[in-house]
């Protein structure tokens, strides 16, 4: 029974996936049901892995695929960070898109590979070696294609032809470097420490290619400068599909990614020794910089926070290349804290398009008197992504800046300073002009009941996730809180 | 230069000659022929291989695969023949490429 | 119960079956769809039973015709043979249930009908029979018959364009196979027999026997359509009705494939091979970008898909130069499994396409624009029979492909990973323009109805060829079974 709890919640979102594809239009509510049975049964098994987890004990599963090739399935404190956030999101996600696609057409298809694209990601979490992930990594990149795509405008296609030139290109490198650390290191078991180190150091320069390779492929999706570009292009996808993208499956999956590399695979101590650690730093940071630094001049609202996650998730990256548990913490619980902010922000700016045909920056003035509680809640999105204390993405910033120190790279400190600047200067002016400017245009006034901003199904996820990045910013040592689990997985890695 | 060995090149060369007529020719009644004596050319090789050694009988094997080859190749004949008809019936081209006149060279 | 298995007849009624099959659907037109459909569906269970039986047995060659080897006729039941049995059975059982639909009963098509059914069971014998033969001289006979029944087959349609590339392809066929049999008459010249494992042994590396290799590599080469003798393959495969399209690309071209692999893993490791190898693996390369940039091209549907089965046949033939010998098992399994997979997924595509022109039409590919309704069904299959083509996972394309990569990695020929990798990418990239078609958001005014035979069982064969990497580890066992290679799969870099 230990084991099946893992099959059994990737079949949670994939079986409905599957039916719901087999689903005409009109069924509107077999399919609600479906969505909604599966997220939270998919939380219910979430959180009995949870329980064991906390307990020490890691569930595994291996199926053998080819001779030497297993399929390895498995929870340990990481996965779990990775599989809470992504099934969490993926309630308030699905709850969120049922209420953002009403009426429109081809939802069986949308859910369906919404359905298939989080199944993916479960599966990127709970990969127990390297094989197992590329596979996963793959069928992510697979199903969210026809997301991006979904509206069928010549835009619309256009970014999905630039999403699947960056990622299939990505996917093929992976695969390359996989084969090939494969063939030098054996097994590639995810293993605290990493399984790197017994190796023949004739290896060394092919290790280093061979990381800098793994790099390249997952920095693909993880949004490293060069490699950004398809991101904010992506942007023509419905809102939910943006939410989805930014906070948890592809950018996410690209940066869990180079965590189970630097930490499982090649392990801290062994990637310092190789020196390959500084240079990922070096990126990390210049991807901070120039991320920022475009979204000071986007109009497009979306785009604007498109180039923000190309620099917020280089803040994990940032954190794992110091190489120091404080760091380490930092960039670890960034996962998930921009997670929860940067899906509120794109909640708010889906509702602001869906309710009042908001796209542009410049279209905003006055709007927080209009949908004062979506503003509310974007509000907080933004304070937390500027590192406002007591929000969450103060937390990150601050673990980051102590990691800096401690490791001595003070330099990070002055980046970190930099870019904080760089947000509140793209953040700043927005919500001045959300709740300061005049109204320059008259709105429509709402036809709801009680004369409610927008429904309930828009408005319900972007609160919640708003509350949590409050709360898991004041109370950041709670028990299962993001900061706490993270200390338990930085204490693991490093053996303290 | 023994008469085996000089079978089997004449063979080898019947081979070439059908091979390269196959290549050059365009009507479709001379391709099929090119390629009969292609045909003849490889089984008179394996005959020739049959008469091995000094022993008044020669190989049954090889006699064996050529009635079987002989077979092969009256089908193929057959079913080229009739393709090239109905090539003909409806395009009155005696010729594969379809674009091009019908040539009687 | 065990008797009856181990009883070696199994093979025999494998050929027998789908021939006799064949003179009884050509003498009783009117039940020929359910001859045929009957043979589909009993082929299968004699394909496990035979899988059965040789596990029980572990092997032993058996021979046939009641002589002894030399003179009968010996058949071989390696692990090769039996998944190429198994694969053949499955894809024929669908391609046979599809085919219902698409010929249909009465109608102006009526003889496409009267006649389709007889060459298609003619043709499945003669697979089945390939598959099993362990002798040259069979294996040119078998391959023959494989090839007449392709040639009538590709000249059902009737058309002008139809006959030209049929009979080009009997041309091209006639060809590669008197070239072959040449180089047959050479190694029996020299050494009075044409038993492959024999002849593995006896062959002493001279120049005689390099030239008779190089004839019957030639001929084999011409019929599998490598680059650059590819040039009569699209027409023909785009030009048959869809049925037959997909027998061709994913049985036919395997033929003649099969036999070169038997040769060059039993008959000639003990000659030099090595610059044959990177000759092939050169040719094998142009046509995976050549073939790859031509599909971008097109058009229309099946001549994409034709022009993509010539850049699949070049993955196929990087197996040569990658095999040294410590990679023998790694390419040799890579390629069975690239050739089964790939049998599964073109067969599926072609399908697609032959319902597409079915029903709208046309297959241009614009023609896909807006899909949705039960056109919406065939985007699906299309698209997960397409994951095998470019080689994502769990597809057996990925893992032919990772096999590949280790072997180059191993053997130090890194010049052959910038192939494979974009040979993937450009295969995306011509699936993609597919895929955007159907995306594209215009509205159709009517939904064609389509026969559900059509529909569904490609479906099913596409998710085979979807997870068939992840089913792939008992197949590759039994391929493994009497095979030439052996070792481990996964081979490590030494520095």
């Amino acid at each position: 029974m230990n084991d099946l709890i893992l099959p059994a919640i990737l079949l949670s979102s994939l079986l409905p996936g599957l039916i719901i594809f087999t689903l005409p239009e009109e069924s509107i509510r077999l399919r609600t049901t479906l969505n909604l049975a599966g997220a939270l049964v998919k939380l219910m098994f979430v959180a009995l892995l949870f329980l064991r987890v906390v307990k020490r004990e890691y569930s595994e599963l291996r199926l053998p695929l080819l001779a030497d090739m297993e399929l390895v399935l498995r929870a340990d404190a990481l996965s779990m960070l990775f599989l809470a956030l992504s099934a969490f999101l993926w309630l308030l996600t699905t709850i969120y898109a049922i209420g953002y696609l009403e009426g429109s057409p081809h939802r069986s298809r949308f859910f369906g590979f919404f359905s298939l694209c989080v199944s993916a990601t479960t599966g990127i979490a709970l990969s127990g070696d390297m094989i197992t992930f590329v596979i996963f990594y793959e069928m992510l990149t697979i199903s969210t294609y026809p997301l991006v795509v979904h509206r069928g405008t010549p835009a619309a296609l256009h970014a999905g032809r630039i999403y699947l030139a960056y990622t299939l290109f990505g996917g093929v490198v992976l695969l390359l470097a996989t084969v090939w650390l494969r063939a030098i290191v054996g097994p590639l078991d995810f293993t605290p420490g990493g399984v790197v180190a017994g190796t023949d150091p004739a290896l060394y320069g092919s290790l280093t290619v061979i990381f800098a390779l793994l790099i390249l492929s997952l920095g693909v999706k993880a949004a490293l400068v060069p490699l950004h570009s398809w991101l904010p292009t992506a942007m023509v996808a419905p809102a939910p599909v943006s939410a989805l993208l930014h906070a948890v499956a592809v950018v996410k999956a690209g940066a869990f990614g180079i965590v189970r590399v630097v930490h499982d695979l090649y392990g801290i101590e062994f990637s310092l020794d190789l020196q390959l650690l500084f240079p990922l730093a070096v990126l990390a940071a210049v991807t901070v910089l120039y991320g920022s630094l475009r979204a000071l001049t986007q109009n497009d609202l979306k785009r604007r926070l498109a180039f923000s996650t190309v620099s917020q998730v280089s803040y994990i990256l940032m954190g794992i290349a110091l190489a120091n548990p404080l760091a380490t913490i930092g960039g670890l619980v960034h996962l998930v804290h921009q997670g929860l902010m940067k899906i509120t922000l794109f909640f708010c700016a889906g509702n602001l398009a869906e309710t009042l045909d908001i796209h542009k920056v410049d279209e905003m003035d006055g709007v927080g008197k209009r949908m004062p509680w979506t503003m509310a809640a974007f509000t907080i999105g933004a304070l937390g992504m500027i590192g406002l204390p007591p929000l969450v993405g103060f937390i990150s910033k601050w673990y980051l800046g102590l990691g800096s120190l401690a490791a001595d790279q003070a330099w990070v400190v002055i980046i970190l300073i930099l870019s904080t600047l760089l947000n509140a200067g793209y953040f700043l002016p927005l919500l001045y002009r959300t709740w300061f400017a005049g109204t320059q245009q008259e709105w429509s006034v709402s036809a709801l009941p009680g004369g409610r901003e927008t429904t309930w199904p828009l408005l319900a996820p972007p609160l919640i996730t708003a509350a949590l990045v409050i709360i898991f910013g004041l109370l950041a040592h709670l028990f299962g809180s993001p900061l706490y689990w993270v200390e338990l997985i930085t204490a693991r890695e490093y053996g303290l | 230069m023994t008469i085996p060995v000089l079978y089997a090149g004449s063979g080898i060369l019947l081979f070439f000659i059908g091979l390269h007529a196959l290549l050059i020719r365009r009507h479709l009644l001379r391709k099929i022929i090119a390629a009969n004596i292609m045909g003849s050319g490889v089984f008179m090789v394996f005959i020739a291989l049959g008469a091995r050694g000094d022993s008044a009988v020669a190989d049954p094997v090889p006699q064996v695969m050529v009635l079987t080859g002989i077979v092969v190749s009256l089908c193929f004949t057959a079913v080229a023949i009739a393709l090239a008809v109905r090539i003909h019936n409806l395009t009155d081209c005696t010729t594969l490429a379809a674009d091009e006149e019908s040539s009687i060279d | 119960m065990t008797d009856l298995l181990v009883s070696q007849h199994w093979f025999f009624w494998m050929t027998l079956i789908p021939l006799g099959a064949a003179v009884a659907a050509f003498l009783i037109p009117a039940q020929a769809r359910w001859i045929g459909l009957a043979t589909a569906l009993v082929l299968p269970f004699f394909a496990l039973a035979g899988i059965a039986a040789t596990l029980i047995t572990e092997g032993q060659p058996i021979t046939g015709g009641g002589w002894p080897t030399p003179l009968g006729i010996e058949l071989r039941r390696d692990g090769l043979a039996l998944v190429m049995l198994a694969i053949t059975a499955l894809v024929g059982l669908i391609i046979s249930c599809y085919a219902i639909g698409y010929f249909p009963a009465r109608g102006h098509h009526h003889s496409r009908t009267r006649y389709f059914w007889p060459l298609w069971l003619f043709l499945w014998g003669g697979c089945n029979a390939l598959f099993i033969s362990a002798d040259l001289f069979n294996l040119y006979v078998t391959l023959e018959l494989v090839t007449l029944a392709s040639v009538t087959l590709i000249a059902l349609e009737g058309g002008k364009a139809a006959l030209t590339a049929a009979l080009r392809y009997l041309f091209i066929g006639l060809f590669g196979s008197l070239a072959y049999l040449l180089g047959v008459a050479v190694f029996y010249g020299a050494y009075a027999t044409v038993d492959l494992t024999l002849l593995g042994e006896m062959l002493t590396g001279s120049r005689l026997d390099h030239a008779a290799m190089a004839l019957m590599i030639a001929g084999l080469v011409l019929k599998s359509a490598l680059f650059p003798l590819h040039f009569w393959l699209p027409q023909a495969h785009a030009m048959a009705p869809a049925p037959v399209s997909a027998v061709l690309s994913a049985l036919v071209i395997k033929a003649a494939y099969i036999v070169l692999l038997r040769l060059w893993f039993e008959v000639f490791p003990s000659l030099d091979t090595i610059a044959v190898g990177h000759l092939l693996g050169l040719l094998g390369t142009v046509a995976i970008v050549f073939g790859s940039l031509l599909a971008l091209r097109q058009e229309r549907l099946k001549l994409l898909i034709a022009y993509s089965t010539v850049a699949q046949i070049g993955y196929l033939f990087l197996v040569f130069p990658l095999a040294r010998n410590d990679t023998m098992a790694t390419a040799w399994v890579g390629g069975v499994l690239l050739m089964m997979s790939h049998a599964c997924g073109k067969a599926a595509m072609f399908m697609v396409a032959g319902t597409i022109h079915h029903t709208a039409g046309s297959d241009r590919i614009s023609r896909l624009a807006g899909a949705g309704g039960p056109i919406g069904v065939l985007v699906v299959v299309f698209t997960l029979a397409a994951t095998t083509i470019i080689g994502l996972p769990p597809s057996g394309g990925f893992f032919s492909k990772w096999l590949f990569i280790n072997a180059a990695l191993v053997t130090g020929q890194w010049w052959y990973l910038p192939v494979i990798l974009s040979g993937t990418l450009l295969a995306a990239a011509y699936i993609a323009r597919v895929l955007g078609w159907a995306f594209l958001d215009v509205k159709r005014s009517s939904y064609p109805v389509i026969p559900w035979v059509m529909k569904w069982p490609p479906l099913v064969l596409a998710l085979i060829a979807l997870v068939f990497g992840l089913i792939a580890y008992e197949p590759v066992q039994i391929a493994l079974l009497g095979a030439p290679v052996s070792g481990p799969l996964l081979i490590g870099v030494r520095p």
